[in-house]
């Protein structure tokens, strides 16, 4: 923002004062973030710089907490690292069977809110449609609900969800459906709000005109317009992908020993043994944010630029 | 081709989610590692039955929940003494039948091995453990902190304390600062009179508490520097002490003991295994690996024969056991009667007073 | 209307019918694509919500382990005393639950509306079995508070398991004797004052984030659209990164030997021992919370400023007015609805936000969630879905605020 040519004196110091208020609240937002990276090249288990960090000796920094992330739970870690010492932490480290679930448990739980999320935005996007705000009020509820709540009911539910007709038919609790499903609620507000905003700039008349010339319903939505709305569905998964690699309520809920994922880990290292592993798996997961959002960003300018729309 | 590496990877996650494996619910830390080192890895080496170790505040509150929401995925969880006696006596856990306990290893039948009290209906020992308290020796220069009166004594010695969030033991530790004997305290606290004591007791220094809940947590608050001492479980601090040379001082005046137990939850996936699994663990062999670990005293006569070693292969065990006559000079051994049928109501009344700001 | 009854389409049935029916054709399918969705969260998430809602008014505790009592309180009106035949019925209900174990769980119903009444039914019923008539004497003789008048009304609500008990509890409230509703003692009060805590914590929260998010929007809404895109990346950045990751490197910057507290000790701005306390307490919930919920507050403010002309401002300086009150009287009227945005997003957020107070709020950092989760670890559950009601009609409340005032299809991110 560039200071008016008529500013006085005052404005002019009020005008930097703003400036440095700015540029403090911008530190307040990112560096928490960053300064976990640092930290967890510590060679000492504390979570502040020592003397040695701060000289930049190279004898102050380690990667002793990134080989915990891979040693820990392993049967036999002391062993020379063969091909026995990989295929032990392959099926018994702690980190790396946490990052397996959370994948797992990602994966589906995004294509589930991604496919369904997409179908109901486009209904939602249309002229026609009938309580629009009625049903989008209810779809968008799974981000506004407190998850205690949300995490609360689906434990009584899920360990028994036939109760309600009256009979018992195995239970959801402790099982990758049970978490895949808690997760995909929560994934679905946010493929809603992504796909629906990018239909809104959605010209309806595309698909007359590709229906006039004689596109049938599967090709105008293939050709015309899943292309156009592809950015917005793309973000819309990266949402409900992060919320559910991100997510702990429910998995302490609902998973059992076997879904712990890489969250409830987290939250496990952070209540109890608080040791700079952490800080090396938060470093680790700040690095996939920042590939996250820079593609998410890079989608958005795509698609702003198709839809003929200049600016944010 | 990257997809249908994940695709698959996903289907593979699926098909695993139903193996036979017993779990294992502990209090994490470093007691959880003691029995993963002492317990799990060497029974899973000789049965071949796979183990899991799953981290708790207080396994206690979890199993119960499990078991009344008809959802119980543990097959073994470690209960202090009053939980397992008031969880068996709620029909939270299975029976178990003294008679698939093991001789002990001198051949002494299993009931005459175990110290007194140490195998209920429900569960069976695996060590006897203390609260008690330690401070950071680089907090005070000059006079050291030595009673438990000293504790709450924030003037001679100013700074931050860490107490475990709940009534159990710290109720009774607030009774013996104040100065009730204790062969006197649960009589005391049976009356209202009494637990109005304690409260005012905790009171003078509510303003300087940090709570905490995992057994992990005060060794990391003393580290921090978070507190400048703090209750704690006598183990976790000779862990930091010795295996981690950290500068904490435990003073033994005023600690409660009790035992652990092993217990499994009605309806757990796996029972037959769990019952392999508790015998293993609290036979005499067992007992000893466990306590090579971290310094809870072994429950089996035939375990503290042999003198124990810590496992940096020089640190005797023996002056660092909760049970060491030189420690037992003020104590207080926890009373499973008192709170069987008093720790809910307590512990409602420790959260109003907690919550009452 | 006649002329319009003329006009037919090419298969001859009037225009005006095939219109309405090609309408209707057209809100089907639009209803038909949402639809499987709506299934899926009516089957996954509002039946769950509302099956565990339904626990805040129904309790078998103490009605389903004692028929007998129970029997005896449907044959007298309320206001009976009891009499011999009641108290026998109760040693017979006691010696039952001995033998299920259920004591426990019957004394727990009871405990919710009169405290420190568990271990009366679980040490009575220890001794049930040797009880002898008549059973009045025997069972005064264990307890003299069996004959306390309130223990009985309290069972007498308890012989039916559907009640408000747990709302009243929720609400700091408790039976008296002569089943009237009074208040609970001073010391016993935390229910109501969470709530309050909860409350006033948020709003601390949201206007904190207010305060913090306004210049910043401000400056993202003014900047040429290349730097304002790049610093954008500073506001996402926070909010594409992991809850967990985000009070993890707090705890690492805020602890009592942290990177702040460090910091100041080696510059000299405190001693050694004066090092501060700004995490496992309140100050901690607030200022991590506070930085979680920012990018909600600048993301609704900045889009808002962005579509403000600056001509206005322009020309109200051009008339005289100083920059004061320029934007005070031009500028901040029109951002009010990205205030009103924001801040209602904020603030429901806040209320109902769990995580972070558990892992940095210390003993007077929690907020009402965690006395649900408190409640649930400990098998409340009734008491537990008395709190997720209040709790979730208070969010519900600000949800259709939102939704009247914004707008749900105005929420965007990023």
């Amino acid at each position: 923002m560039a200071l008016p040519p008529y500013a006085d004196p005052l404005e002019r110091i009020w005008h930097r004062t703003y400036q440095v208020i700015c540029a403090l609240v911008f530190i307040f937002l990112i560096a928490p973030i960053l300064i976990v990276i640092p930290l967890s090249f510590n060679v000492e288990p504390y979570f502040s710089f020592t003397e040695k960090m701060v000289r930049l000796d190279p004898t102050g920094y380690s990667l002793r907490w990134y080989d915990t992330l891979l040693t820990f739970g392993m049967q036999a870690p002391e062993v020379p690292r063969d091909g026995a010492w990989f295929a032990d932490m392959w099926a018994n480290s702690t980190w790396v069977q946490a990052a397996k679930n959370s994948l797992i448990i990602g994966f589906w739980a995004t294509i589930f809110a991604t496919v369904l999320g997409t179908v109901a935005a486009l209904g939602l996007s249309r002229p026609e449609m009938p309580y629009r705000r009625a049903i989008m009020a209810i779809l968008i509820s799974p981000m506004i609900v407190p998850i205690i709540i949300i995490a609360t009911g689906m434990f009584f539910f899920y360990s028994n969800p036939c109760a309600i007709l009256g009979f018992e038919c195995g239970r959801l609790t402790s099982t990758y459906l049970g978490v895949i499903l808690a997760h995909t609620i929560l994934g679905i507000p946010f493929v809603i709000i992504t796909v629906t905003a990018t239909l809104s700039g959605f010209d309806q008349s595309l698909i007359r005109a590709a229906q006039s010339l004689g596109a049938n319903p599967r090709e105008v939505f293939f050709k015309v317009v899943m292309p156009l709305i592809l950015p917005g569905v793309i973000s819309g998964a990266l949402f409900a992908f992060v919320t559910s690699f991100d997510e702990v309520v429910a998995v302490l809920f609902i998973a059992g020993p076997e879904q712990q994922t890489i969250p409830r880990q987290m939250w496990n290292g952070i209540r109890e043994q608080i040791s700079p592993a952490i800080l090396a798996v938060a470093t680790i997961l700040v690095v996939i944010s920042i590939a996250l959002l820079t593609t998410v960003e890079l989608l958005r300018r795509r698609s702003d630029r198709l839809r003929g729309v200049t600016g944010r | 081709m990257k997809k249908t590496l994940i695709l698959s990877t996903a289907l593979a996650g699926f098909a695993v989610s139903a193996q036979a494996d017993v779990t294992v619910m502990s209090w994490g830390g470093a007691y959880g590692a003691a029995q993963t080192e002492g317990h799990l890895k060497p029974f899973t080496t000789a049965s071949g039955i796979a183990t899991v170790m799953v981290d708790s505040d207080n396994p206690a509150t979890p199993i119960k929940a499990m078991v009344e929401a008809n959802n119980v995925t543990v097959d073994v969880a470690s209960l202090e003494y009053a939980d397992a006696i008031r969880l068996c006596d709620e029909g939270v856990l299975e029976v178990i039948d003294p008679a698939i306990l093991p001789a002990g290893a001198d051949g002494t039948p299993a009931m005459d091995d175990f110290l007194p009290g140490a195998v209920t209906e429900c569960a069976v020992s695996t060590d006897i453990w203390a609260t008690i308290y330690a401070y950071d020796t680089t907090k005070f220069t000059g006079e050291a902190p030595t009673t438990a009166a000293d504790f709450f004594d924030t003037t001679k010695f100013p700074g931050k304390r860490g107490v475990r969030k709940g009534a159990k033991a710290v109720l009774e530790f607030a009774l013996m600062a104040d100065g009730v004997p204790a062969a006197e305290v649960y009589a005391t606290l049976s009356t209202p009179e009494g637990v109005d004591r304690a409260f005012a007791k905790l009171d003078t220094i509510k303003a300087d508490i940090v709570w905490w809940e995992a057994g992990a947590q005060p060794p990391q608050l003393l580290a921090d520097g978070e507190v400048v001492m703090s209750t704690a479980y006598n183990g976790r601090i000779f862990n930091a002490a010795v295996a981690e040379g950290k500068p904490f001082q435990i003073v033994w005046d005023g600690q409660i003991y009790e035992n652990e137990m092993y217990a499994i939850p009605k309806g757990a996936p796996n029972r037959e295994e769990a019952l392999q699994f508790i015998a293993y663990a609290t036979s005499t062999e067992g007992l000893r690996q466990q306590a090579q670990w971290i310094s809870y005293g072994p429950a089996r006569k035939s375990a503290l024969i042999e003198p124990l070693i810590f496992n940096d292969g020089k640190t005797e065990m023996s002056p660092h056991l909760p049970t060491n006559p030189a420690n037992l000079t003020n104590a207080l051994e926890s009373g499973s009667d008192f709170w069987v049928d008093r720790d809910a109501e307590l512990n409602e009344r420790f959260n109003a007073w907690l919550a009452a700001g | 209307m006649a002329d319009a009854a003329l006009l037919t389409t090419s298969d001859g049935r009037p225009l005006a019918q095939a219109l309405v029916q090609a309408q209707a054709r057209a809100r089907r399918r639009a209803f038909l694509l949402v639809l499987p969705l709506l299934l899926f969260v009516m089957f996954s998430f509002i039946l769950p919500i509302g099956q565990m809602l339904h626990r805040s008014i129904y309790h078998d505790g103490f009605s389903a382990n004692a028929p007998l009592t129970g029997a005896w309180f449907a044959r007298n009106p309320s206001g009976t005393p009891p009499d011999e035949a009641a108290y026998a019925a109760l040693a017979a209900d006691l010696a039952a639950m001995q033998a299920a174990r259920t004591a426990g769980e019957a004394g727990t119903r009871i405990n919710y509306v009169i405290p420190e009444t568990r271990s009366l039914f679980t040490r009575s019923a220890r001794e049930a079995k040797d009880l002898t008539p008549p059973y009045e004497a025997s069972l005064l003789a264990l307890d003299p508070k069996w004959a306390d008048p309130a223990v009985w009304e309290a069972m007498r609500a308890a012989a039916s398991a559907y009640t408000f008990d747990f709302y009243l509890v929720s609400a700091d409230f408790q039976r008296a004797a002569d089943g009237s509703i009074e208040r609970v003692d001073e010391n016993r009060q935390i229910y109501i004052a969470l709530f309050v805590k909860t409350f006033i914590l948020s709003a601390i929260i949201t206007v904190l984030c207010l305060l913090i998010a306004f210049p910043v929007a401000h400056l993202l809404a003014t900047l040429p659209m290349a730097k304002a895109n790049l610093l954008m990346i500073l506001v996402l950045l926070p909010f594409w990164t992991s809850l967990l990751v985000r009070t993890t490197s707090w705890m690492a910057i805020l602890q009592g030997e942290g990177v702040i507290n460090d910091l100041m000790v080696w510059i000299g701005v405190i001693a050694e021992d004066g090092r501060l306390r700004m995490i496992n307490n309140q100050t901690g919930t607030i200022i991590v919370m506070t930085h979680i919920l920012l990018p909600f507050m600048i993301l609704p403010l900045y889009s808002v400023m962005k579509v403000i002309p600056p001509s206005y401002a322009r020309a109200a300086r051009s008339l005289g007015a100083t920059s004061w009150t320029t934007f005070r009287r031009i500028y901040l009227p029109q951002t009010l609805p990205g205030i009103a945005a924001g801040s209602l997003l904020v603030f429901i957020l806040a209320v109902g936000y769990y995580i972070t107070p558990a892992l940095v709020g210390g003993a007077d950092g929690q907020l009402i969630s965690n006395l649900i989760d408190f409640h649930m670890d400990r098998s409340n559950w009734s008491m537990a879905a008395a709190l997720s009601a209040m709790l979730l009609a208070g969010v519900l409340v600000l949800y259709w605020l939102y939704d009247r005032l914004v707008g749900i299809d105005r929420l965007k991110l990023g």
